[in-house]
């Protein structure tokens, strides 16, 4: 069970939380304006990214916030959880310590 | 005492005597021993047999890696555990065990004839040979070989223990209670850290139990051990968890462990939990697991009396047990030599040590030629005899040339083996970290960490006692403070550590015809390892399918190297290349009790009442489960079954009035100055000029335009909306709007809160309902010109403050009246007090019916997540004028408005008499064969009791353009020939909801 640093309320597990899907994509304005493959790109396109993927959170069974994660796909490790509306930090500026190799 | 034990020595108490069955019959151990050290004591070795030929086995280690001795423990009726390994089940005053996989007793097994037809059972054969004829597989194949292969009985009786569960935090987590284990414990503690150290055995020190040889700081381990112990259980901040395995290794430092309170006692206190469920979350893990020593594989190397060196001095050093009186030890290693040693001097003459190696100079293998015994260089074994017990070996030398001379049968009870250690990694790996190959150990070793976490000791490739210990100091201390640095270290010395090792088979064992194993326990051989790399399959993932190495209870702790090696010699590449299968959890296997813990019966999933249920239930109500929701679905008088109950409270609302439990509708307060904007993006519907005090029947579509949930809004005040929504879709429509108000519009000045529970709902419903409830209601005028149909109003009702809807899901006139939950009960029954004669409480069975009579979808089950509005027919709810909501610019493609999409309309059975079953198919051609071409399915059906005729919705491609036609529903019996009508069924006009 992942633990997930919740911006609002700190380190909670897995299970507090549901998954929001990829972060970042913003509804467009005015949807009309778009043509059928251009709305097509914003509602089904999703990156599928192997490494640092930007992701949303919520805590659904705790404050009930939404917010944003940068999570290695490969590794499940967190670089870093940022409010809604933040801009996406840099991960390498913030990626914990692993575990020694030995 | 028996022959077999020793007079002294070792961790058991010989004064303390311990009678139990095995089989039936009855033996009798002594206080510290294991079932399986008991039957060693008695002269039994014969504890099984294997699963695919049935061969007698006996004990192969004395662990937790024995892939053998697995038994059934039975202590009534309903505590029947199967499955336990000998070795690790401690013995108890009437402890009562069966043997497994044997028919009809172990003695004699009739599946031991699948051992000489073996020619017909090579790797793969299920695959291959149950393939044909089809109907075979389910009346034939599979019954018959589930009978065959079965591992243990399951019990027929609920378990009626009790399994605890529990959550913990600690800066250290050492699994692992051997010297390293202990070690690195000491050296966290002495950082101030809080640690847990857990051993899977009944007490900690690991190898150090069965080592009399080793010394510590001049003494001996065991006093290292207590002195240990001592210091750590006097410490407030560790905690030691015996007979506790840690079986899983999860993401971030969550470790399960699976603690067992009770098994070890004759009779446990009643009530007292049988296993705890530790979820422990660490800051820091220390993984001291130990290493596994592995077999030697040779033909005939499965019979009774030949198990593991380490095993042997084990039993006999821990357990005061010889496990024969004239041995004979295979080896490839010098640390082996200890155990011929010691059985040597416990009275057990050793018949001769088989080296695999040219040479063997190092200080065991003097000392044991010294001792007296053979040692014979550059052997192999080429093959075994006996028939329930090794009673002969044959050795031979090999001659430098690819062939054996000198070769000689040797008696002996007891074969002793080892090919070196297996590293523990298990866990590690669990924790997705990467091995890395070592050759000069020929293991694979903890390489790069996933988590933070470090392997100490043998389970990193660390064998000899003094660096074992230091390793423990050393990584303790940095797993607690994150520096290194030593504030302890020790003098310690024990036998052997040299790590020698030895991979796959011994020469020539391809030339005998006995079999070799490598995987005892699901009787893998090396014939059949080469039949799968002749085949054709090169990594270890296929061939672990094909042959099913590893793949039972044991995952493969004795055999996955020796595999490996097998098959990395038979591809010639090198052992990494072929691979490496993933470990599992659970470490060992784990009893489903300690998982669902109290999540059983009655909590297993928590139940949802409303404020009515007992009532409900009072009345002899049928209930169904919605979701978490137990709803009343109908209520049977008499000898009523459901359709008569049904039919008899349908016309009860449609000619008088009937009163109806709607607490469980989903209801979201929506509150703010922009609480109708936000509705307006998010529902399909224009709520601007919705005035208040109106109500409005609402769909929330999603991004891609379909159908999510619908329900009737009230507007309260100008800036306040009471949304309801579909029983099963409250949480997850609450959760949309979330997402929405939080991440896309958090500029509106708009709340959210869940009122679901807050409100009691009474559907009074029924050309009646108006006049019954007219003198219940204070201050709320509820005359056709107040309170048209939808509309809402405040006020008091039986004196208590609520409000009233008038709002239909029955097609006649209709309320719902709205009370806080805890007034729930009493207004019900002051209503139905109230109604005498003319109310008639019903259920959502026939909530159903009238809703279909008036063809009135229920999202999820007259849509499926593709259908529109449009495509329900409810597109006139859609605003025409809003330049957006969530999911129309979806709508706007042109595939949406396709002519031929599935379509919400009515089906009449063209002979009056026939109930459509709900998800039959619809076709337009008659008679068709399979494969048929079907344009539309059945999504509702019942028998209308105020029709007199049977009612179905349904869903078909263009069926609003097929009115008047005929379509067909395939059933087995032939075709039900369907007219297409519209989906309303009853009052078409509506005169009756206006009432
Ligand atoms: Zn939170």
């Amino acid at each position: 069970m992942l633990l997930i640093s919740c911006p609002y309320c700190g380190d909670r597990p897995e299970i507090e939380f549901t998954y929001g899907g990829q972060a970042h994509l913003v509804r467009p304005a005015d949807p009309s304006a778009l043509d059928d493959q251009q709305w097509a790109e914003y509602l089904y396109m999703r990156t599928n990214t192997k490494g640092v993927h930007a992701e949303r959170w919520r805590h659904a069974r705790g404050c009930g916030r939404f917010f944003n994660a940068l999570r290695d796909t490969t590794t499940d490790r967190f670089a870093a959880t940022y409010k809604i509306g933040a801009a996406r930090p840099d991960p390498a500026a913030s990626e914990p310590t692993p575990g020694t190799a030995r | 005492m028996s022959v077999w034990r020793t007079p002294g020595g070792g961790r058991i108490d010989r004064t303390q005597r311990r009678k139990f069955r095995f089989d039936g019959r009855d033996y009798q151990g002594v206080a510290g021993d294991t079932l399986a050290s008991a039957l060693l004591a008695n002269g039994v070795h014969l504890v099984g047999r294997s699963f695919k030929y049935h061969r007698p086995r006996g004990l192969l280690s004395a662990g937790a890696e024995e892939p053998n001795g697995l038994v059934t423990v039975r202590r009534d009726a309903a505590r029947v555990t199967p499955n336990l390994r000998a070795t690790q089940v401690e013995l108890y005053e009437g402890l009562d065990a069966l043997s497994q996989n044997r028919w009809p007793s172990l003695q004699f097994d009739v599946g031991r004839i699948n051992d000489w037809l073996s020619p017909l059972f090579p790797a793969g054969f299920y695959y291959k040979t149950f393939m044909w004829p089809k109907g075979a597989w389910k009346s034939l194949y599979e019954p018959v070989i589930r009978r065959a292969a079965g591992l243990g009985v399951a019990p027929t009786e609920p378990d009626p223990d009790r399994y605890a569960q529990c959550y913990a935090h600690c800066d250290v987590l050492v699994a692992g209670g051997g010297a390293a284990g202990l070690a690195a414990a000491l050296a966290a503690a002495d950082e101030g850290a809080r640690v847990i150290l857990c051993d899977e055995q009944n007490e900690f020190g690991g190898a150090l139990l069965s080592d009399p040889q080793a010394t510590i700081n001049g003494a001996g381990g065991q006093a290292w051990v207590d002195q240990a112990l001592a210091e750590l259980s006097a410490n407030p901040r560790v905690t030691l968890l015996a007979r506790t395995t840690a079986f899983g290794y999860f993401p971030h430092n969550l470790l399960g462990l699976n603690e067992r309170l009770t098994d070890h006692l004759s009779a446990p206190p009643a009530g007292r939990a049988r296993e705890r469920l530790w979820q422990v979350r660490a800051r820091s893990v220390v993984l001291a697991t130990g290493a596994i020593e592995r077999p030697v594989v040779f033909p005939g190397n499965d019979r009774p009396g030949i198990l593991l060196a380490g095993a042997a001095r084990t039993f006999l050093n821990r357990y005061g047990v010889r496990v024969g009186t004239r041995a004979v030890l295979v080896t490839a290693g010098d640390d082996a030599y200890q155990a011929a040693l010691d059985l040597h001097a416990a009275g057990v003459s050793i018949a001769a040590v088989a080296d695999l190696r040219p040479q063997a100079e190092g200080a065991l293998p003097t000392a044991a030629r010294r001792a007296g015994i053979e040692v014979l260089t550059s052997a192999t074994v080429l093959g075994t005899l006996g028939g329930l017990r090794v009673n002969e070996i044959v050795l031979g030398e090999l001659d430098g040339t690819g062939g054996v001379r000198r070769k000689r049968t040797v008696r002996c009870d007891a074969v002793l083996m080892s090919g070196g250690y297996t590293p523990s990694v298990h866990l590690f790996s669990q924790s997705r970290g990467k091995l890395a190959w070592n050759e000069p150990l020929q293991a694979f070793l903890p390489d790069r960490s996933a988590e933070r976490e470090r392997s100490v000791g043998a389970c990193r490739g660390i064998y000899d006692l003094a660096g074992v210990i230091d390793d423990g100091f050393a990584a303790g201390a940095e797993a607690a403070s994150g520096r290194s640095g030593r504030r302890r270290s020790v003098s310690a010395h024990s036998a052997g550590g040299d790590g020698s090792a030895f991979l796959g088979a011994v020469p020539l064992a391809g030339a005998s015809s006995d079999k070799s194993f490598v995987d005892w326990q699901h009787d893998v051989t090396v014939k059949d390892l080469l039949l799968a790399t002749r085949e054709g399959f090169r990594s270890i993932e296929h061939v672990k399918r094909f042959t099913t190495t590893g793949m039972a209870t044991d995952q493969g702790k004795t055999s996955n190297l020796n595999a490996l090696s097998i098959v990395a010699g038979a591809l010639e590449v090198p052992i990494p290349q072929v691979g490496l299968t993933s470990f599992r959890m659970p470490y060992t296997p784990t009893t489903f009790g300690s998982f669902a813990g109290a999540s059983r019966g009655d909590l297993f999933d928590p139940v949802r009442k409303t404020p009515m249920h007992d009532w409900a239930a009072t009345e002899g109500a049928v209930f169904e489960d919605v979701g978490l929701w137990k709803r009343a679905r109908y209520f049977p008088r008499g000898g009523e079954g459901m359709h008569e109950a049904v039919a008899r409270e349908c016309l009860a609302v449609r000619s008088a009035c009937g009163i109806f439990d709607a607490s469980t509708l989903g209801k979201i307060e929506v509150v703010g100055a922009d609480a109708a904007e936000f509705l307006n993006r998010l529902y399909v519907n224009n709520w601007s000029n919705l005035a208040v005090g109106r109500c409005r029947y609402g769909i929330l579509c999603r991004e891609d335009g379909f159908v999510y949930d619908d329900g009737v809004v009230a507007r309260l005040a100008p800036d306040r909306f009471h949304v309801t929504t579909t029983t099963g879709g409250a949480a997850r429509v609450l959760a949309m709007m979330e997402d929405y108000r939080q991440t896309e519009w958090p500029e509106l000045a708009v709340w959210l809160a869940s009122t679901t529970e807050q409100w009691a709902v009474i559907a009074v419903q029924g050309p009646k309902s108006r006049d019954l409830l007219q003198g219940l209601v204070e201050d709320i005028d509820i005359g056709a010109a107040a309170l048209p149909h939808m509309s809402v109003a405040h006020g008091r009702i039986c004196g208590v403050p609520g409000m009233v809807m008038r709002v239909s899901f029955s097609g006649e006139l209709g309320f719902e009246v709205n009370v806080p939950a805890d007034y729930g009960l009493g207004v019900w029954r002051a209503i139905h007090a109230r109604g005498e004669k003319d109310i008639t409480p019903y259920g959502t069975e026939t909530m159903h019916v009238l809703r279909a009579e008036k063809g009135y979808i229920i999202v999820g089950q007259d849509t499926d997540g593709t259908v529109t509005p449009d495509d329900a027919g409810l597109a006139w709810a859609i605003g025409k004028s809003k330049a957006d909501f969530v999911g129309k610019r979806s709508l706007q493609r042109a595939s949406m408005h396709a002519p031929m999409r599935k379509q919400l309309v009515g089906l009449k059975s063209r002979d009056g008499r026939t109930i459509l079953e709900e998800g039959a198919q619809v076709a337009e051609i008659p008679g068709q064969k399979p494969p048929m071409r079907l344009i539309g399915h059945v999504s509702s059906s019942y028998y209308s009791a105020c029709l007199a005729h049977p009612i179905a919705l349904a869903l078909v491609a263009g069926g609003r353009a097929r009115m008047g036609t005929t379509l067909y529903v395939p059933m087995p019996g032939g075709d039900i020939e369907v007219e297409v009508v519209p989906p309303v069924f009853y009052d078409p006009s509506g005169a009756r909801i206006h009432a």
